[in-house]
């Protein structure tokens, strides 16, 4: 009894943690929408946000299910405060360059791709479904943001040492990803979702490639920053719910 | 050293089994990333199974018009060519 | 409108020529970018359909205003996928006059140094959620007053870009009022804001249209060219006598003690915007004109290094290419 109650918790968890990462890089990349270098990327960027606010909705909109406290996924977004968000610190990092917004999305992307793709093999049907969804989007994110940061990496000097500085500023936030928790390992053992950890293999690969063919250095640096995924946040993230959440926190009484 | 990138022309197919047709225009540095922009810029909600696109400069159009002298292109600049679709007969209602 | 006093310019063309096109005109046939044209009509195009483009891109800066705000996941995705669309709108335009012999950063270094103008409508500030409510409600309805008409403009890229707008364009207007509907039917709070905002965005709708232009000989050039179809007094017209039942619906007060249904007309009777305001706005002295450029400028050198980039690298791969083969 007890450890069916804990896997209840754990698929919450495991949902917040995917619906809230999504929400706040697509929350990240709408901050472009309107100041991207260029209108051909500015329109690009908004299909990513998009696509990615539509993935909060769906897996959020599950949490708000199997959690079964009558919340849904506006509710989740709008009404927790800052303890309560799963996201991984990568994407709460700020916009920064273009650069740094770019290198951020390929450095989750590498990771999201293959994760939905486990996903989809997930014991859970509708989970598998959102990760079937999910995953063709995500593919096209990914092909676009491996695709610029090889361009950038190897395109003037200026564009090199933007990506670089990136790649150094972020890649502490890395680790956090591929990282299994409790949580993690109770899902993995139910075939829920897979364990972070079984993704490392792919995206090694995948960050070699690409980085080698950008012809930027990963830092040899191995410290990695951690916490997201439990709510412990950096100082970020709660601007950013200061802004995304003040209408419904300001009138709670009102309906959008 | 800002050079503006080259300007593409975008075809569209819409449907399995129809003609690729001329939707519009765009920048892009190469044609992978004209590809990659068409599908951002004129796809948004569906409109495409498959792309090309072709560099404006790279299109060679009939003189304009057979009317007479009149009509002579005064400039035979190969990017003044039309760009979008044909006008619909009827015009959709707001 | 977005192409606010678009000045035509003469023509000192070979007048046997001017006559002929003037004819092709007149038989509604279209004008394709090779074909001749009076220098006048070019010119007159270009500061047109570049004004339009430009204001649909420092458009996007007042709605963009309110994304990382918006209050519900949906509201954020309707409200990010209206200004993409903008974006979007904004490159057709660009395109159309291209096709005239002008570059797109020409264009943009022009708007940046304040040569070529954009609608006055975006100097407004957006202070409140209702505020997207009205925008989409009001400026995009005076906007496709404009709009629907230009879909037969005498210059065919143009005519092809305002059909593929006016298709996408069919849900803004919605999406506004809709959000004004939520808050004019909301708590008293909403319902306050929804007015606010109607009180503050309806003079400048009105001043969308530009100055009664009855008796401009720019104006008469440019309908004898068909790149403008009605004057600014017909529209604006139009626009009163759809906006005002549409405000009584919400329960909504418009702003103007004269607003009053004219039988005799056939429309309602309202009071002029303050055109002092307006050619205030238009020098550069409105709300957020400052604000609205510096965005423009910072996107346009913040992101040289990235456009740069690319460039090079296509360079790279296209010498590569060359030495290979």
């Amino acid at each position: 009894m007890s450890v069916a109650l804990d896997l209840d918790l754990a698929l919450f968890e495991g949902l917040c943690r995917l619906g809230d990462s999504t929400l706040v890089l697509g929350h990240r990349v709408s901050e472009w929408c309107g100041h991207a270098p260029v209108l051909e990327e500015d329109i690009a960027l908004a299909n990513v946000a998009l696509d990615l606010i539509g993935q909060t909705q769906m897996w959020l909109g599950l949490a708000g299910e199997a959690e079964g406290k009558g919340r849904d996924a506006d509710a989740l977004a709008f009404r927790r405060d800052v303890w309560d968000f799963r996201n991984l610190l990568l994407v709460e990092r700020p916009n920064g360059d273009f650069g740094q917004t770019l290198m951020r999305q390929f450095l989750f992307d590498a990771w999201h791709q293959p994760m939905l793709k486990a996903l989809e093999a997930s014991s859970d049907p509708r989970i598998a479904a959102i990760a079937a969804k999910a995953g063709r989007e995500v593919a096209y994110h990914l092909e676009r943001s491996a695709d610029l940061v090889i361009r950038l990496g190897d395109g003037t000097a200026e564009s090199h040492a933007r990506m670089q500085s990136a790649l150094d500023r972020l890649w502490p936030y890395t680790g956090e990803m591929m990282m299994s928790d409790d949580t993690d390992r109770a899902l993995a053992e139910a075939g829920i979702m897979p364990a972070p950890d079984s993704i490392r293999p792919q995206w090694d690969a995948l960050v070699a490639e690409v980085l080698s063919e950008a012809t930027l250095k990963a830092p040899d640096q191995r410290f990695m920053h951690k916490g997201g995924k439990q709510g412990t946040h950096s100082e970020h993230l709660g601007h950013m719910l200061a802004t995304m959440q003040w209408l419904q926190r300001a009138y709670p009484d009102a309906t959008w | 050293m800002s050079s503006e990138w080259p300007l593409w022309e975008i075809f569209i197919r819409g449907q399995h089994g129809l003609n690729h047709r001329h939707v519009g225009s765009l920048h892009a540095p190469d044609a992978e990333m004209a590809v990659k922009h068409a599908r951002d810029v004129y796809t948004r909600r569906n409109e495409g199974v498959s792309i090309w696109v072709v560099p404006s400069n790279a299109i060679t159009a009939s003189s304009p018009s057979d009317k007479g002298p009149l009509f002579e292109p005064s400039n035979a600049k190969v990017y003044r060519h039309p760009t979008f679709f044909d006008i619909p007969d009827e015009v959709g209602k707001m | 409108m977005y192409a606010q006093m678009v000045k035509s310019e003469a023509s000192n063309d070979d007048p046997h020529l001017l006559a002929a096109f003037q004819a092709r005109i007149d038989a509604g046939e279209k004008i394709e970018p090779k074909e001749w044209m009076p220098e006048g009509y070019r010119k007159t195009l270009i500061r047109q359909i570049g004004q339009h483009a430009h204001s649909e891109i420092v458009g996007q800066l007042p709605e963009g205003n309110w994304i990382t705000r918006a209050p519900t996941l949906e509201r954020k995705a309707i409200l990010l996928a209206k200004v993409q669309d903008e974006a979007g709108h904004g490159l057709y335009l660009y395109c159309a006059a291209e096709t005239l012999g002008i570059s797109r950063d020409e264009m943009t270094e022009a708007l940046l140094s304040g040569k070529m103008k954009y609608s006055s409508i975006f100097n407004y500030p957006t202070l409140t959620w209702a505020d997207m409510g009205a925008v989409g409600w009001l400026v995009d309805g005076a906007a496709i007053m404009n709009q629907v008409p230009l879909q037969r403009t005498s210059f065919g890229p143009y005519a092809r870009a305002m059909v593929r707008i006016c298709k996408e364009e069919s849900f803004h207007q919605r999406q506004g009022y809709d959000i004004m509907m939520k808050m004019a039917q909301g708590t008293p709070a909403q319902k306050a804001m929804a007015q606010d905002a109607l009180n503050r965005f309806w003079y400048p709708s009105l001043m969308m249209f530009g100055p009664s232009d009855k008796d401009s000989v720019h104006s008469a050039q440019s309908m004898a060219w068909k790149i403008k179809m009605n004057t600014n007094d017909e529209l604006r017209q139009k626009f009163v006598d759809q906006t005002v039942p549409q405000a009584e619906y919400l329960g909504l007060t418009i702003p103007d003690p004269a607003v009053k249904w004219n039988e005799e007309k056939g429309g309602y009777d309202f009071s002029e915007p303050d055109w002092a305001e307006f050619f205030e706005v238009i020098k550069g002295n409105g709300p957020c004109n400052a604000e609205r450029i510096e965005a423009r400028q910072k996107a346009w050198d913040d992101g040289a290094w990235f456009r740069d980039g690319l460039m090079a690298h296509a360079a790279k791969q296209r010498a590569a290419k060359v030495a290979a083969e």
